[in-house]
């Protein structure tokens, strides 16, 4: 009742100038602060530079954003049940360490078949992977640990596993088809990374969508207690966001082994903060219960895009890291005042 | 009644405990199909509880229940509604920011193959709306329904589930007149396809019409069940308190020249819309109105908790506007919040804590160099224990381990802490027991006599209505009616709950 006449009062006189803050205003809710982001970053870096809106640079971002938006999916799974995961850089580090391991120790005893070596790594890098999201989802859906200090602590186990095994040096020796395939191979002219991404992003906008397990994430992180007395399995759902959180974060694990051709446990140091970013950019809101797929990917491109924009504009990485994390918190301050507007006091 | 078919419902010696309290102790119950079954009783006095564990929520400590003659174990909510058991409850079920159909679909959810089949569910939600006669765009978010709207979702909700027991959990307490009737005439309906009910509410004007049999439950035990038919509203009132009336509601003395002591003009925030109320010294202004009126939350402005937009507070002449919450706690208001769990106490604290709490910015409270005089500040709390009727032994225990009773008058406690002017109750005895409310009132009473303003802000409307010197009735975030003296009558102030514009004052 409330805002219906607050918005009466704000649209009496139609003037230019309110007609473009009541649409503003209505994107801001539709969809969040990304249009506004992408706009200004947009408008910034082609000043400074006019290679930045080349074909030739757009397409060498969307490559380098099929990581980030792959962990980014399964950041707005566990985001949207009112939870996050610190621990997506470790699932990707302990898949790069325990793959590499395997096709290495793998690739002597069966040389003809490399195929199956590389299969069996990858299904061992996804297994350790599982491994993770399963602790997670054990200790948050069925020991009630926050999330906060759940994934923290896993983040620090899985990352000491992954430094333990190599002692911290690069596993070399992968299989050449590995990385020439999952890393620099083409189908149908399409990079193949570009290509998993793109299936994944289908996938996971169906099960977000068009499954019942979609349904009830949502329904989990809009209210537990109301979903609980509607016959929900809450404890279900939570643990199946944290495990599908961590294989994705997996996959993307995956296709960077292959790309750097190497084991490495330090791969995936920044990525709990970016996808996080990237989920609350793109209007997944912290309290949990909102999110769409769609932006989800649009706000992992944001930050691929402004990362190459200030590479571009010679921003060193110190400064890039300041940036980085001030827009986080700047889109989660915006992101309180959505939520309020979108659901708060009427 | 037909001798060959069991009851729908058979409950025999349920027991429910919880540390510390027993909250159902050996009630029978039973329904037949086609019966509209009202539970009476105090807040308290285990009608949720019962209507609980008969919904899966919770299972009992003893005692057995049968559903059609076979004895069943109902694990959780959604065991029970495979039993045919559907609950409407207070507190709603819905996901705020999901829309209305998904709501309606949750946790059953139709599929076609793998996946969910959503123009199947938009379509059966839209038959089903129309089937009850809702008028709600299904497609719309809950978060932007009226709280009326969503108890009909949450209505709609149950009746998909087919169920053959409904329970509805105080179902009109925020429906208008025209909204009441539209459900009564679903429970006439869905009683001639012989559905059996249980209703909870407080309305005893509206048993006669829709009830065929009344339990009373007090302090946990079934006192009688009796026919809705022959038996006057002044006779359950008796037998829901175990007393009469004029014995619970003190006789409190009314200042008549009392000074203003806080005004309140052309108030408008998020919920109420250009409220004027003036406070009076020696007087108790009652504040009463529906869930979402805006009779707390404009208090809650006044306080500080959450913003004003415009008008002006004054406080003994000063313009208070804006101060922030703690500026007015030492203004010499003292607020009493509505939710003692989330607002009110240190849960994890001791009793005794909980009051020093509030002692520590006393004059005199402190000993030397500014430091706190222990031993003074808990013989004072221990002083202010006994006045509020805390027993001495309790004054050590945690608190979240005292029973709804004890932890509200440890509530009340904290407001002795220092001297105020203005006492603001909103709530003040939620979920508390008879015995320790009429302690409540007769402090109440004290506070009043000795010449202080208090506000009174409730949902219990014989609380309010018999407390209060006058009343002010809330109705869509404006005052919809002043009544004083005779005119403050049950009739007269429901009439006004729904008022569409406000008086001029």
């Amino acid at each position: 009742m409330t805002i219906q006449s607050s918005q009466t009062r704000d649209t009496e006189a139609p003037r230019g100038p309110a007609i473009l803050l009541a649409a503003i205003r209505s994107v801001f809710l539709r969809v969040g602060v990304l249009p506004f982001f992408l706009v200004v970053s947009l408008i910034v870096f082609s000043l400074i530079s006019n290679q930045f809106l080349s074909i030739q640079n757009l397409t060498n971002v969307a490559r380098q954003s099929v990581y980030l938006v792959l962990v980014s999916l399964g950041q707005m799974l566990v985001l949207i049940t009112g939870g996050f995961d610190l621990s997506v850089g470790t699932a990707i580090a302990m898949t790069s360490v325990v793959s590499a391991l395997a096709m290495v120790a793998l690739a002597p005893l069966m040389p003809d078949m490399i195929w199956l070596v590389i299969l069996l790594g990858a299904g061992a890098g996804l297994g350790a992977a599982l491994l993770i999201g399963c602790l997670n989802g054990l200790g948050i859906a069925q020991f009630d640990v926050s999330p906060f200090i759940m994934t923290l602590g896993v983040q620090s186990v899985g990352a000491g596993i992954a430094l333990f095994l190599t002692g911290g040096v690069p596993v070399a020796g992968l299989p050449y088809d590995f990385g020439n395939f999952f890393g620099f191979g083409r189908v149908l002219g399409v990079p193949v990374p570009v290509m998993i991404a793109l299936l994944a992003i289908v996938a996971i906008w169906l099960v977000m969508n068009r499954t019942k397990l979609g349904s009830h994430i949502y329904a989990v992180g809009g209210n537990v207690r109301a979903a609980n007395l509607s016959g929900v399995n809450t404890k279900r759902v939570l643990f199946l966001a944290y495990v599908l959180c961590a294989l994705l974060a997996s996959l993307a694990g995956l296709l960077l082994t292959a790309r750097v051709e190497s084991g490495e446990s330090n791969l995936g140091g920044t990525i709990a903060l970016e996808s996080i970013a990237a989920c609350v950019i793109g209007g997944v809101s912290l309290r949990g219960g909102l999110g769409r797929v769609e932006n989800v990917v649009l706000g992992a491109f944001f930050i691929v895009l402004l990362k190459n924009g200030m590479n571009i504009a010679q921003i060193g990485s110190y400064m890039q890291m300041v940036l980085l994390g001030s827009l986080l918190v700047l889109a989660v301050i915006l992101d309180q005042f959505r939520y309020r507007m979108l659901v708060g006091e009427s | 009644m037909d001798d060959t078919n069991p009851p729908l419902v058979e409950m025999t010696q349920i027991s429910k405990e919880f540390p510390g309290v027993k909250a159902l102790d050996g009630v029978d119950f039973m329904l037949q199909r086609g019966e509209v079954h009202v539970l009476f009783g105090e807040n308290g006095a285990g009608k949720s509880t019962l209507i609980s564990v008969l919904s899966g929520l919770y299972r009992p400590t003893s005692g057995s229940l049968r559903i059609d003659g076979e004895e069943v174990d109902l694990r959780s909510v959604h065991d029970a509604a495979k039993h045919g058991i559907g609950t409407v409850f207070q507190e709603f079920s819905l996901i705020p920011t999901l829309r209305v159909f998904e709501n309606v679909y949750l946790g059953r959810e139709l599929k076609r193959g793998p996946l969910t089949d959503r123009r199947a569910m938009v379509e059966g939600a839209r038959t089903l709306f129309r089937d009850l006669g809702f008028e709600i765009d299904i497609r719309r978010r809950v978060s932007t329904l009226s709280r009326a709207e969503q108890q009909m979702v949450e209505i709609a909700k149950v009746f998909l589930a087919k169920a053959q027991v409904l329970i509805l959990d105080e179902p009109t307490a925020s429906l208008t007149e025209k909204e009441t009737r539209k459900l009564f005439a679903f429970i006439a309906k869905a009683k001639a396809d012989g559905v059996g009910i249980i209703y909870i509410s407080h309305r005893i004007q509206e048993f006669r019409e829709i009830a065929d049999n009344i339990s009373v439950l007090r302090d946990g035990r079934l006192i009688g069940t009796v026919s809705a038919r022959d038996t006057s509203e002044k006779a359950l009132v008796e037998l829901m308190t175990g007393r009469a009336i004029d014995q619970i509601y003190p006789e409190i003395g009314r200042q008549s020249d009392g000074r203003t002591l806080m005004t309140l003009r052309q108030m408008h925030g998020a919920g109420f819309h250009g409220v004027d109320i003036d406070v009076r010294a020696g007087e108790v202004l009652g504040i009463a109105g529906l869930v979402g009126s805006g009779k707390s939350r404009i208090w809650r402005s006044v306080l500080g908790l959450q913003p004003i937009r415009s008008g002006t507070v004054t406080l003994n002449g000063r313009d208070v506007t804006h101060a922030a919450t703690r500026h007015m706690l030492r203004g010499g208001v003292y607020y009493l919040p509505p939710d003692r769990k989330s607002e009110g106490l240190q849960l994890a604290a001791t009793a005794r804590e909980n009051i020093k709490l509030s002692l520590l910015g006393r004059a005199g409270m402190a000993g030397r160099f500014g430091f706190v005089a222990p031993r003074r500040i808990k013989a004072l709390a221990d002083k202010i224990g006994e006045r509020v009727g805390i027993a001495s032994g309790h004054m050590g225990r945690i608190v979240s381990k005292l029973s709804g009773g004890n932890q509200q008058k440890v509530l009340f406690g904290k407001g002795f802490g220092e001297e105020r002017d203005i006492y603001i109750f909103d709530e003040p005895t939620v979920g508390v027991d008879m015995g320790t409310r009429a302690a409540l009132y007769r402090l109440i009473k004290e506070i009043a006599e000795a010449g202080k303003a208090v506000v009174v802000i409730s949902s219990d409307l014989p609380e309010v209505m018999n407390l209060a010197h006058r009343l002010l009735v809330f109705s869509k975030g404006r005052v919809s009616a002043e009544l004083t003296g005779a005119e403050i009558a049950e009739e007269n102030v429901l009439k006004h709950f729904f008022a569409e514009t406000g008086i001029q004052s």
